[in-house]
This record gives structure tokens, C-alpha cells and sequence, in this order.
């Protein structure tokens, strides 16, 4: 399951751009699944057929990038993007389009920069990537507008229990989902890799329509913020307690049964867990559970450090207990008393 | 007569956003006698349903949750850190008396490091605790856990024509709503919806409506006022009858169902006035948007002090809603594009 994940977080799948992620996904899906397909939006549903509730978990390919909007006369490339802090990416490396072209994220050398400019954080409006053009008519032989740029890093182990990555958030849960594909559980199951999350839950909103699920579980990478100046109460999670069960987060609330089935299951299994304390940000599981006549939904996350940066960090024993909840939360049938 | 004690049994229940329970219960024992079936949704609306025969539906929404605080952190002196439910205002939910579902009372306050002692005015969310009387976080967690919801503790007020209390949005509506179904003649099958999860985003409303699938929805809401002092100005009034909507913030209603609800106010000599809100949603967005889309209107009730722990409403405008649902499930014919 980690070299999977390893794979997964060093392919390229900006939201709208899922395709790479989706291709590896599908490949291995086929040989767990009765039935393999992809609807128009690019959500892709791996489908084990089985009596009872129609049960689904739910990961999203797509992870945070940037879309290319032009080339300056100098051949410096504009971007556009959502969801990234403008202090992380400087001198950060990319690779653009589909032939992943190298570039890095420039900024005014810090000689060039008034006193307001190193008082001030450069918006994204004053950065650009460069990809080493030496004009605009130069710059387009290799890119074209439109074309997604994805953070450059890799996978890679730190110190005992930890890795880093771009894109944790949500390959984790996408490997995870993968993993629970190989196991057999007393329902009709069906992982849901959704696009475009980052963007605003778009592809769940669609995938819900075509499972029309009783149960669903997402999986997720959120935020850690066990940082030096933040007290218990600011932590939202921590790396390493455990996968974090949400009661509410600023698009879902709960339903009690759920949160308290998934709390009783890891007690019982002797996982570690602990509670997503923040009820801000959102994730697929605030389309999902109102749409139709309401689906009864619940979110296990991993613990993610600098969550939407080229190298975001979590625990892989977290990540692995995470895979173990939601395997424990399936296997008991615990979604029948929801 | 207005059943009084009906409408404090309603607006006290305790029921935040996502945990309804109590006040569904409130809500079924009034509604049980007086329709054909009530059951709840995977989301914890309660529906209520009345058979016709005229093979149209007919459904009331109005939503039963109220704003309040949820638990995230309980730290080692017994201290509770909240989160917000809904549109809670810190300052309105410092220095207040609150209740959690279980009974377990508690006052909250703010960091003065922050404010001062006097201010809760520049205090956000995240600087407001809850005091349950425990001196260490065993204590309290073997009251209390996290995600477990307060509401604040408000009186019921009598006032004269008018009522006060907190949660009067939208129970008010949703004690318009029974006393309306009382003696209600239809001939049209009406459901009447009393949803969860207004206050956080209008979640729970589309869920029903796919379900339903109704000819005319209409919605039951709290409105906002212009009639205090000094406040920004609006032309609803309390007193003034049941406020017919024409929008809000999240909807614009069709002409064909505003006009038809002053013809049925008119006709029937309900007092009744134009609601026309600049800010704020209600589930009557999610409704007609639902499907292939719902015809939808709505009739508020104007409430002054709204998201505070003294809402104030007026209980002619109350009376006239009632009596203007009544009176729309009595007419034979629904308005239809």
C-alpha cells in the first residue's frame, strides 16, 4: 500500500487534469472489481457487486496545482490557482502540460523589492513560472494556455514514521480505497475516486447521482496544525494520534450514529484515533450526504502537515491505521446501524 | 386562541443543526393527531403527511434547527473551546447561560486577555469557552464530549402582542405550521416539512423535496424588520400580518405564487404584507432548485433581535399565518406556470 502510495503522489492529476492518476487507478481497480467505468465529469467507480446497503468510500485523484493563463513577452508563464499559499511556492519547481516541461516559480529578487514589497506577501498575480523560454513565441512551442503545472517533488521516507510528499492530500485516501477493494465485505461496494474536490466538491456532487449510495465514507488528507504557538484547542489534528473521525467540519455535520459506529469500531479494533477538532473547510462528504434523500456520510482523515504545498508530511502509521479503520468499520457490517 | 403553550413547548425544545432529535419529538406529539402520517428522513426531517384526493402535493417547509455552539476541545481544567453552529454573533454568545442535550448547564465567557473584562465585542468565536463548574478535563469529559452541541438558555417572554424568546427562528414558524394543520381542510395531498439544517447552509430542505417531489411548495421562515430604532432600513413590520415573500437573498419567487397568496389573503381577510429581504437564505432555494425545479413561495414572519437570545415576534402575524396556510390548502386550484 505505501509503494502505491508513493506512485500515486508522484503522478501529476491537478484538479481537471486527473487523468494520469485515474489511468493507475483503473489499471489496478480492474483486477479487484466486477466493474470498472468513468462518467462524463471523470469521476471513476470501482464496483463490487453484493446484497444489502449500497455502501460506497469515496477519494478524491485531484490534488492542488495550477493552470497556465499566458506567456509574457519575456516568456515568463502567468498562472492562475486555487487553494495554495503564495508564501510556499517561490523557487519552488514545476513540471507544465502534458510533456511536463520544467520550470521553477520566479519571483523579484529580493535586491529588485521595495521596502512595501518585503513587507507585503507576493500575490500570485506577481509570480509567474519559468520554464526558460526566451520570449512568448518561444515559451508557446511548449506550452499552451490552458496547460496544468503540478509541484515537482517526490515521495520520500523521513525519519522513522513520517513522509513527504505533494499530494497526500487526497493519494492517501485513494490508496487507502484501492487497498479496500482487494477485501470482501457483506454490502454492494463501490470506491469512489472523485475529480476536482479542491475546486468545490464539483465531481462528488455529480459521482452521488450515479451510486445513489445508503452509506458512504470518505477519505481524506486534512490539516495538522500541532505547531509550536498553538494551543490544544488549535490543533484541528495531530500527526500521529491516530486517524481523525470528524463530528462536523464547514460543510457536513455528522449524523451521531455514524460518528459514534466509526468511534465504536476503532475502540473495539484497538485502533488509535482522535477527533478532527476544527469545523471549518469541507470535503466531498458535504454534497454527498444531502444529496438524493440524504446519504448517510462519514469522513476519516489522515493528519497532514503544510497540507497544499509541494511537500506536505504525515505519519505512515496514521496512514496505515487509517486504512485499518475503515477496513474494521466494513468488515464489522457497522454500516447496517447507521 | 392562541395556544400558547403549544408555541413555548416548540420554540424552548432544544434542537441545533444536526441534532434535532428532541425538538422532532416536541413536533411529532402536536402534528401525530391531526394528519395521516409522520415519519422522519435519512437526514431527520420530519414530515408530516395529510392524504387528498385532488392527486396534487402540497408542501410546507419550515425548518426546525436553531444556531448554537459545538464542542472541539476540552482542556486540562475542565475548559470547553466551541465552534459556532450557524450565525452565532460572539458578542450575543458571551456571558450567557447555555445547555447541552444531556441537561448539563454551563456559562460562557471569553478570553479578557483578549478583549478586556467588558468587551465581548472584539472577541471571535475561537476566543469564547464554556464553564461547566469542572475543575479538570476528567471531569468535564465525563459530562461533556466533543462534538456534543449547546444552546443558549433564553426566558419565554410574554410581551404584550408579542413574544420573546432564543430560537424563536424559525420555531415560530414551525408552531404556525401545527396550528395551521389543525382543522385544515385540503383536498390536495400536504406534507408538512419541519427540516434539519437550515442554519449551517440549507442542507437538509432538498433532501425532502427530492422525496416529495411537490406541485407548490411553500416556505415558512423568520424575516428581518424596519421598524426599531435607527436600524437598517426595511419595510416589514411587526404587527403588520403575515409577510408574503417575494425574495431574499437565496430565491426569487415566481409573481404567479406571490400574487396568488395575496388573492388568498385578500379573500379570506388575512392581513398580510411584502417580504422583500436583501440579506440572509431559506430552504426555499434548495426546494426550487430540486429535480427539474419547484415552484415555490414562502410566507415569513417579521422577527426583531434575529440569531440573538431575545428574538422578538408578534403574535397576530403568527395568528395570520397560520390562517393564510389554512386557507391556500383550502383553495382548489394551485397556481402553475
Amino acid at each position: 500500500m505505501l509503494r502505491r502510495l508513493e506512485e500515486l503522489c508522484n503522478l501529476n492529476g491537478v484538479s481537471g487534469d486527473e487523468g494520469r492518476v485515474r489511468r493507475y487507478i483503473k489499471n489496478i481497480a480492474k483486477d479487484y472489481a466486477d466493474e470498472v467505468w468513468t462518467d462524463t465529469m471523470g469521476n471513476l467507480y470501482a464496483h463490487k457487486r453484493g446484497e444489502g446497503k449500497k455502501v460506497v468510500v469515496t477519494a478524491h485523484m485531484d490534488e492542488v496545482g495550477m493552470i497556465i493563463w499566458g506567456a509574457m513577452d519575456n516568456g515568463l508563464l502567468i498562472y492562475q490557482t486555487q487553494g495554495i499559499d503564495p508564501r510556499v511556492v517561490v523557487s519552488k519547481r514545476v513540471v507544465v502540460g502534458e510533456k511536463e516541461i520544467p520550470g521553477v516559480i520566479g519571483a523579484k529578487a529580493i535586491h529588485l523589492q521595495s521596502m512595501a514589497d518585503r513587507q507585503k506577501v507576493l500575490p500570485h498575480s506577481e509570480l509567474f513560472i519559468d520554464i526558460g523560454a526566451k520570449d512568448k513565441a518561444d515559451a508557446m512551442k511548449y506550452v499552451e494556455r490552458g496547460d496544468y503545472a503540478a509541484f515537482a517533488t517526490k515521495w520520500e521516507r523521513y525519519g522513522r514514521d513520517m513522509m513527504k510528499a505533494k499530494a497526500l492530500d487526497d493519494r492517501m485516501g485513494c490508496a487507502i480505497a484501492l487497498e479496500l477493494l482487494k477485501n470482501t465485505y457483506d454490502c454492494d461496494f463501490t470506491a469512489v475516486f472523485t475529480v476536482q474536490e479542491e475546486l468545490g466538491l464539483r465531481g462528488a456532487e455529480a459521482a452521488v447521482y450515479n451510486v445513489k449510495p445508503d452509506v458512504a465514507l470518505v477519505l481524506e488528507g486534512t490539516t495538522a496544525n500541532d505547531m509550536p504557538g498553538a494551543d490544544g484547542h488549535q490543533h484541528v489534528t495531530k500527526v500521529g494520534a491516530g486517524p481523525a473521525i470528524s463530528f462536523m467540519d464547514g460543510a457536513t455535520i455528522v449524523k451521531r450514529e455514524m460518528f459514534e459506529a466509526l468511534k465504536k469500531t476503532a475502540e473495539e479494533a484497538g485502533i488509535p484515533y482522535q477527533l478532527k477538532q476544527a469545523v471549518a473547510g469541507g470535503n466531498d462528504a458535504g454534497v454527498i450526504h444531502k444529496a438524493l434523500s440524504g446519504c448517510v456520510t462519514g469522513v476519516i482523515s489522515v493528519a497532514t502537515r503544510y497540507i497544499h504545498s509541494p511537500c506536505s508530511m504525515a505519519s505512515v502509521t496514521d496512514f496505515e491505521n487509517t486504512y485499518k479503520l475503515a477496513d474494521a468499520f466494513l468488515a464489522s457490517g457497522k454500516f447496517n446501524e447507521v | 386562541m392562541t395556544d400558547m403553550n403549544m408555541i413555548k413547548d416548540i420554540v424552548k425544545a432544544y434542537g441545533p443543526s444536526g441534532r434535532e432529535q428532541k425538538v422532532t419529538e416536541v413536533i411529532r406529539s402536536f402534528v401525530e393527531p391531526l394528519v395521516d402520517e409522520v415519519y422522519t428522513d435519512t437526514l431527520g426531517n420530519l414530515i408530516a403527511h395529510k392524504r387528498g384526493t385532488s392527486g396534487k402535493k402540497l408542501m410546507f417547509i419550515s425548518h426546525m434547527d436553531q444556531i448554537g455552539l459545538i464542542v472541539t476541545d476540552i482542556d486540562e481544567k475542565g475548559f470547553l473551546r466551541v465552534a459556532n453552529i450557524g450565525g452565532v454573533s460572539p458578542a450575543m454568545y458571551a456571558a450567557r447561560a447555555v445547555r447541552f442535550e444531556n441537561g448539563v448547564r454551563g456559562v460562557t465567557h471569553f478570553e479578557t486577555e483578549t478583549s478586556g473584562f467588558m468587551n465581548p465585542g472584539k472577541a471571535a468565536i475561537g476566543n469564547l469557552f464554556v464553564d461547566i463548574g469542572a475543575e479538570s478535563r476528567e471531569e468535564a469529559a465525563a459530562k461533556v464530549s466533543l462534538g456534543d452541541m449547546a444552546v443558549v438558555e433564553a426566558e419565554f417572554l410574554e410581551l404584550g402582542n408579542r413574544v420573546s424568546c432564543a430560537a424563536m427562528d424559525n420555531r415560530i414558524c414551525c408552531a404556525a405550521v401545527v396550528e395551521a394543520l389543525k382543522e385544515m381542510k385540503s383536498e390536495h395531498d400536504v406534507y408538512a416539512v419541519f427540516s434539519v439544517q437550515e442554519e449551517v447552509g440549507i442542507r437538509g430542505a432538498g433532501a425532502a423535496a427530492y422525496v416529495i417531489q411537490p406541485d407548490l411548495c411553500i416556505n415558512l421562515d423568520v424575516t428581518l424588520y424596519g421598524d426599531t430604532p435607527k436600524c437598517v432600513p426595511m419595510a416589514m413590520k411587526l404587527g403588520e400580518g403575515a409577510a408574503i415573500k417575494i425574495m431574499d437573498a437565496s430565491v426569487i419567487i415566481p409573481p404567479v405564487v406571490y400574487t396568488w397568496l395575496e388573492d388568498v389573503a385578500v379573500k379570506n381577510d388575512i392581513k398580510y404584507q411584502r417580504d422583500v429581504m436583501r440579506m440572509g437564505g431559506t430552504d426555499t432555494s434548495a426546494v426550487q432548485k430540486t429535480r427539474g425545479g419547484i415552484l415555490v413561495g414562502g410566507i415569513s414572519i417579521p422577527l426583531r433581535y434575529m440569531h440573538s437570545p431575545v428574538e422578538t415576534g408578534d403574535l397576530r402575524d403568527f395568528a395570520a399565518t397560520a390562517a393564510l396556510l389554512r386557507a391556500a390548502a383550502a383553495e382548489a386550484e394551485l397556481p402553475h406556470r
